[in-house]
């Protein structure tokens, strides 16, 4: 399935866009999302970041469904 | 109880108003705003990046949790976006209780969650002409600002 991943900061800016639409496993899951990325993003130096799925941070081993809402959450810095 | 991400100048006095009441006898206000240096080099602003939808949510899940741990209704936050020039205001913290302990640390609650949890990056301006992203450069072990 293709999954739209939102970048941000950092990493949009590495990858010079706002998302970034990727292939993987129907069963895909949110490390495997972190590793397609890691190739996307080969060379550049950055953060490790923290995957969303539906606006709330999900371990590494959490599935991907068709419609998530995907997004790479680099280290936070507001305030 | 009240939470926004803005992207216009934050009225802090407006916050402080919403949050006094005859019942509240301490009302704390804090605000966070561009400062002139950061690790020895001269800063002449901080563009702010967000996850929009994300931020919007966790920030009235820091309020609503602050409020109901500290027992007071009268706690709201708003966090700005977008680009910001030395002294501005980029989060404001207002919080009502009838006791000063509970105010001040309810409204400390809420700037360290923000700090912790909140999807918003900064991205520091120097006078030299370069810039970059805070979160490059994140130390867990470094004292915080």
């Amino acid at each position: 399935m293709t999954v739209r991943v939102l970048l941000f900061a950092s990493w949009a800016d590495a990858l010079g866009a706002r998302s970034v639409d990727l292939d993987v496993a129907d069963d895909a899951t949110a490390a495997d999302v972190l590793s397609a990325l890691d190739a996307r993003s080969a060379g550049a130096q950055l953060p490790r970041p923290a995957l969303a799925v539906n606006r709330c941070i999900v371990p590494p081993h959490a599935r991907i469904a068709r419609g998530d809402e995907v997004a790479i959450i680099p280290p936070v810095a507001g305030g | 109880m009240r939470a926004a991400i803005v992207s216009r100048p934050i009225d802090s006095a407006a916050l402080l108003a919403e949050v006094a009441t005859p019942a509240n006898g301490a009302t704390v206000l804090f605000t966070g705003s561009v400062r002139e240096s950061s690790d020895g080099r001269t800063v002449s602003g901080i563009d702010y990046d967000a996850y929009e939808a994300m931020a919007a949510e966790e920030l009235s899940r820091i309020v609503s949790e602050t409020a109901e741990r500290f027992g007071t209704p009268h706690v709201v936050a708003e966090h700005r976006i977008g680009s910001l020039e030395l002294g501005e205001i980029s989060v404001a913290i207002a919080v009502g209780h009838p006791h000063r302990g509970a105010a001040f640390d309810a409204a400390r609650q809420v700037i360290e969650e923000i700090k912790l949890r909140l999807p918003v990056w900064k991205q520091e301006l120097f006078t030299d002409g370069t810039r970059a992203w805070v979160d490059a450069r994140v130390n867990a072990h470094a004292p915080q600002p």
